[in-house]
């Protein structure tokens, strides 16, 4: 396969080919109007100017008049032709995208929004691509050759010149103000992140700067990056005016020669004054043809950028693997058996998960506790099938949990991933994700285990409250609890409840923890934290730390043992 | 939307030499045009005539001098868009950002340069370190938003100017050499405006509504993609593919309907200026073979047509892109007509300007003198635009060298409190009064230089900012000239001295944007190495060691607790868990500060 993502871009589209051929016929066609006319034209008037009979100019006439309408038209046409086949051709992408993302572990990946919104406008990216960088070279490349042909027999050393002239200011001067412009591109951007910087620490900070009387400093410190921008934006405009200067002369000179070598053939008698008329005139108009392709050169570094960091996720080896010979569903009452568990992300990283041994009993709440790093969200990615474990199992009620399909594994086995995401529609479409087709009825009931429901009754539209963009409208703990409902809703076998606290203030905290251990009463759950709220209503405690289990008990023996919790419980529950 | 904002003209010195220069070029560029337009028309028909290379020597060579002096031209005219764009993006980024952080450029050092709080902190929750999103906005704009200017400049406005320039030149050169020919251009010229006008206008309601809609599926794969987790563990992952295809056809046949009606213009634009020139060519055709005009004139009209289209042409396909330079310029204005930066401080109610002439004497600074005695004398504060007030009659004491907890539920008024003391907000009713060895009598808070008063305090919110700085850098932030073992002491007093130690510079390791490299427990405690250097009498504390696990929990208490000693200090959370070690505690709920018990 070849490698350039450029190429690996344009080959996306080649389902939709067909209409992107049909595309730039149309685009062939209306350049070529525009050329066109002015070359008929001249014929017309140096023809009438030898004061023919009338009839022969009727079809110059006529050819004249239908290229004045034809380009236009032609041109509405090709844009809606391409736009309507690049979309096409998006939504095949995105679903390629989307699969195989699916496919692979989206936790690592989705630890920052900044990653997915990049990769969602790379996907777009294909789009622009398709219309914007494909189409006009393709147009340039029918185009230059029938007009360059047309030439080459009216007046060889025209057709040739015109030539060479459409290839240096279509090819070979874009290419060069693209490779001139990289250098300045890139100081460009350094001078831009440390302004951007600059102006993120003085925004952003404002509240500690004012309170320290350091915002004066962090001013100048933004001016100093503003001067260098602009420093480094007005030294390099010299450089990045190189490509219309460029253009420009070889234009002037195309026509300039053809000019000068077509006088020599008329005088000399080898070229006649009409086919002398036109090739001056379509040389003229002919540069029309490139002018869309510096534009095009200049994208194709930002375009290629996008396509290595898409083909980089297409590429992306799943993580997971549905079982060539599943095992049945277990049918047994719901116990968990984490047995010698070790993942690492790499072969030269440290193990995540060292060897460690979980249970579950059936019905009961277990916790597992930890300072960040511990791994903790590694085993949440393990028992939500996210990854298969690199060794030791999982086993629900004997059944080791890699046997099962993913999704089959995920029926029995689900709950409150990291950092939920609440989707942009209405509280109804949102828990209704965790059971397609739940009657109000249930809905409500979730709502009502997960302590939300009284919220929803006040709400005006209740179920069909639109809860904004990421849940705006909805507080932080609403929706924490509108992730429990959701997960109480789908009723798997084991409950797992990763950090369903975090960002939550501690007052909220502490009502959510409350509510959460009320609802999952009688499940088996484990519930993965990093703080001690609400652990002494747990029935079993893990504390990791670094891939390993330190200690486990129940929150009196824990308590009455020298260690890690003793000191954590007795630091924080001072007074 | 107008395509010169005189706002813009009036603002940037550079826009205006632009503007001159842009001119200037225009009206060269249109005579090069008409020169070559006649040169070539000269040369042809005279070549026709059996006039040799010899005899149209002149002509030729001066082909190709126009040829060069265009190809300077534009390159001259290109870079020095570029500079003056560079220019005046410079001016109008550094008003915005003297603009929204307070600090003006007539008077950047005068007293209280940030009095009040910078413009943009209206509207926040409260001093709790948290950023808004309108600070994103700014920073957006300020780099991203105004580099569309580029285009605007390099691009649109010659352009601009050349519309205007050369469609009236060559009227008044063609109408001289044949008035049927300028007449069907007089008439074709004006359509394509008023055309494209009627156009947009005739569908510029439904072209909204559609945008619209189209904002809304298009945002549909971002939300589903970070979704993706989610949707995941509810087996919903592989529904989803069909549903993302469905959504994105259902997005393209709205913009396919969008695109049919946008795309009119273009196609009206196209359409007039090429048929001009299909009419004006056959027009000339005919008249030439009835002898009514001679070809050299015939041949002049004819290069010259499409050239009075041309600039219309360049415009209308600019246009847009162009727009959002201006877009972006008219955002910053806007930002700078939002009223006087000071007059809303950070989410607190306005502080009258006219009493900053009142101000007292600075509070001395004393570095580890005593502090002030603080008295909150039925303080109330409503936050603007809002009903409850977020304090009511609190009455309280901070007595030098002493500290208090205060507690209470979210929302309850503690961080308006310590914005308060901060100077962040001021009092909507009460006063704070402060009586101090160096004042005279008891002073109101309001009446003292906020830049003096907060000399004498260093906070530490709950999530502190760190900059993209080195580690003592950050920790410098309140005392930039501390030597270096003052920092260091100041990080052992933090218990931050171990992990700095352990980064790959020490305390030179630059932190990333926003402190990234620590974890919420070390970047805490570089906070609190910041406040011990700041040496300050009064300490403020918000949540030290909410969502921080136990390891972290308990250095960030070790430090706290040493830097209260012999300082007056608030400690606000919402627990109890620090009563062993402040000398009182106070409780507030809904605004109103209940019991207090000293320990």
């Amino acid at each position: 396969m070849n490698r350039e993502p450029l190429w690996r871009m344009i080959a996306l589209a080649r389902p939709r080919g067909a209409r992107f051929a049909l595309g730039v016929l149309l685009g062939a066609l209306a350049t070529g109007s525009g050329v066109a006319l002015l070359g008929v034209a001249a014929w017309l008037i140096s023809t009438a100017a030898q004061h023919p009979p009338i009839t022969a100019l009727s079809v110059a006439v006529v050819a004249t008049r239908a290229l004045g309408v034809s380009r236009g038209v032609m041109r509405y046409l090709e844009r809606l032709v391409t736009h309507d086949a690049a979309f096409r051709t998006l939504a095949d992408v995105r679903v390629r995208v989307y699969e195989r993302l699916a496919r692979t572990e989206p936790v690592r990946r989705f630890r920052s929004g900044d990653l997915v919104s990049r990769l969602v406008s790379d996907t777009d990216a294909t789009q622009d691509l398709l219309v914007r960088g494909l189409t006009p070279p393709l147009v340039g490349i029918v185009t230059g050759g029938a007009v360059v042909a047309v030439c080459t027999a009216l007046f060889a050393p025209g057709g040739l010149l015109l030539a060479a002239g459409l290839l240096s200011a279509g090819v070979a001067v874009p290419l060069a103000a693209a490779a001139l412009g990289r250098g300045p591109g890139r100081r460009l951007a350094r001078a831009r992140g440390d302004l951007s910087t600059s102006l993120v620490d003085a925004l952003h900070g404002a509240p500690d700067l004012i309170a320290y009387g350091a915002m004066d400093r962090a001013v100048r410190r933004v001016e100093e990056a503003d001067a260098e921008i602009t420093r480094v934006a007005r030294r390099d405009a010299a450089l990045l005016g190189f490509g219309e200067g460029a253009i420009a002369l070889a234009t002037g000179l195309t026509v300039w020669a053809t000019l000068l070598l077509g006088v020599a053939a008329v005088s000399e008698g080898t070229l006649g004054p009409v086919p002398f008329a036109v090739v001056v005139l379509t040389a003229l108009a002919a540069f029309e043809i490139v002018s869309p392709l510096p534009a095009v050169a200049a994208r194709l570094g930002a375009v290629r950028a996008s396509g290595e960091r898409l083909f980089d996720v297409l590429d992306t080896p799943a993580s997971v693997s549905d079982p060539a010979d599943p095992a049945p569903l277990p049918d047994g009452p719901a116990r968990l058996r984490v047995r010698g568990l070790r993942v690492r992300y790499g072969a030269d990283e440290p193990w995540a998960l060292d060897g460690v041994d979980i249970d579950v009993p059936p019905g009961r709440t277990v916790a597992v506790l930890g300072p960040s790093g511990a791994g903790k969200s590694t085993l949440a990615a393990i028992l939500l099938r996210f990854r298969d474990p690199d060794s030791g199992t999982v086993e629900l009620d004997g059944t080791d949990l890699t046997r099962l399909p993913v999704d089959e594994a995920r029926r029995v086995i689900t709950g409150v991933p990291q950092d939920p995401h609440v989707f942009t529609s209405t509280l109804r479409e949102n828990l209704r994700l965790a059971r397609p087709g739940a009657g109000d009825g249930e809905l409500w009931e979730a709502l009502r285990r997960a302590r939300l429901a009284d919220d929803v009754e006040a709400m005006p539209e209740g179920l069909d409250t639109e809860v904004g963009s990421h849940g705006a409208r909805l507080s932080g703990g609403m929706r924490r609890r509108l992730a429990l409902a959701r997960a109480l809703l789908a009723a798997p076998r084991v409950l797992v409840l990763d950090e369903p606290t975090t960002h939550l203030d501690p007052d909220a905290r502490d009502a959510v923890v409350t509510d959460l251990l009320d609802a999952t009463e009688g499940r088996s759950t484990l519930l993965i934290t990093h703080d001690l709220a609400g652990l002494e209503r747990v029935d079993h405690i893990y504390v990791v730390s670094e891939g390993r289990v330190l200690q486990h008990g129940s929150h009196e023996e824990l308590l009455s043992r020298a260690g890690w919790y003793r000191d954590a419980h007795a630091l924080l529950r001072r007074g | 939307m107008k395509p010169l904002d005189p706002r813009l003209v009036r603002t940037a010195r550079a826009v205006r030499v632009h503007l001159a220069v842009t001119v200037v070029c225009g009206v060269v560029v249109t005579c090069l045009v008409l020169a070559q337009a006649w040169l070539l028309a000269r040369v042809i028909s005279g070549a026709t005539d059996g006039q040799g290379v010899g005899e149209l020597a002149w002509a030729i060579s001066a082909v190709a001098v126009v040829a060069i002096a265009r190809a300077v031209l534009s390159y001259g005219a290109e870079t020095a868009a570029l500079r003056s764009a560079a220019r005046a993006k410079s001016e109008l980024r550094r008003r915005l950002i003297r603009h929204v952080t307070g600090t003006s450029d007539s008077a950047p050092a005068a007293a209280g340069g940030s009095d009040s709080g910078p413009v943009w902190l209206s509207g926040q929750t409260g001093p709790d370190g948290t950023s808004t999103p309108r600070a994103g906005e700014l920073v957006t704009l300020a780099t991203r938003g105004l580099d569309a200017l580029d285009d605007y400049f390099a691009r649109y406005l010659p352009q601009l100017v050349l519309a205007v320039l050369v469609p009236v030149a060559v009227l008044v050169v063609v109408a001289r050499a044949d008035w049927i020919s300028a007449a069907v251009i007089a008439v074709t010229l004006p359509l394509i405006p008023i055309f494209m006008a009627l156009v947009g206008w005739h569908t510029q309601a439904r072209t909204q509504r559609q945008w619209r809609l189209l904002n809304r599926l298009g945002g549909h794969f971002l939300d589903v993609v970070e979704g993706l987790p989610t949707l995941a563990i509810f087996r919903r992952a592989k529904a989803q593919a069909a549903i993302i295809r469905r959504i994105t056809d259902e997005h393209r046949g709205v913009t396919m309907s969008t695109l049919r009606i946008a795309f009119l213009s273009a196609f009206v634009l196209e359409l007039l200026s090429t048929l001009a020139v299909a009419l004006v060519a056959v027009e000339i055709g005919l008249r030439l073979m009835y002898g009514m005009l001679d070809y050299e004139t015939a041949l002049l009209v004819l290069i010259l047509a499409p050239e009075a289209y041309l600039p219309l042409r360049e415009v209308g396909a600019r246009f847009h892109a162009s727009m959002e330079g201006v877009a972006a310029a008219e955002q910053v204005f806007t930002v700078l007509d939002s009223g006087p930066a000071r007059e809303a401080p950070a989410g607190g109610p306005a502080a009258p300007r006219s009493r900053a002439g009142d101000e007292v004497a600075a509070l001395p600074r004393r570095a580890g003198g005593p502090a002030p005695r603080i008295r909150f004398d039925g303080v109330g504060l409503v936050y603007p635009g809002r009903d409850v007030p977020a304090l009511r009659d609190v009455d309280l004491v901070l007595e030098p060298g002493r500290s208090l907890l205060l507690t209470g539920p979210s929302g309850s008024g503690k961080s308006s409190l310590l914005a308060l003391l901060l100077r962040f907000a001021e009092p909507t009713t009460g006063t704070i009064l402060v009586e101090d060895a160096s004042l005279a009598a008891p002073v109101p808070l309001s009446l003292l230089s906020a830049d003096s008063w907060r000399a004498a305090i260093a906070w530490v919110p709950q999530h502190p900012y760190l900059f993209d700085d080195t580690v003592a850098g950050n920790i410098r932030l309140g005392a930039p000239d501390a030597s270096d073992a003052e920092v260091r002491r100041a990080a052992e007093l933090a218990e931050a001295h171990g992990f700095i130690s352990a980064l790959p510079d020490g305390y030179a390791t630059r932190l990333g944007e926003r402190g990234a490299r620590l974890s919420a427990g070390q970047r805490q405690r570089v906070a609190l190495a910041r406040a011990f250097l700041r040496d300050a009498p009064i300490v403020l504390l918000d949540e030290p060691t909410a969502h921080l696990d136990p390891d972290n929990a308990r250095a960030v208490r070790v430090a706290v607790a040493r830097l209260l000693r012999d300082r007056s200090g608030v400690i606000v959370a919402h627990d109890t868990g620090w009563t062993d070690i402040v000398d009182a505690v106070a409780h507030i709920e809904a605004g109103r500060v209940g019991e207090r018990i000293p320990t």
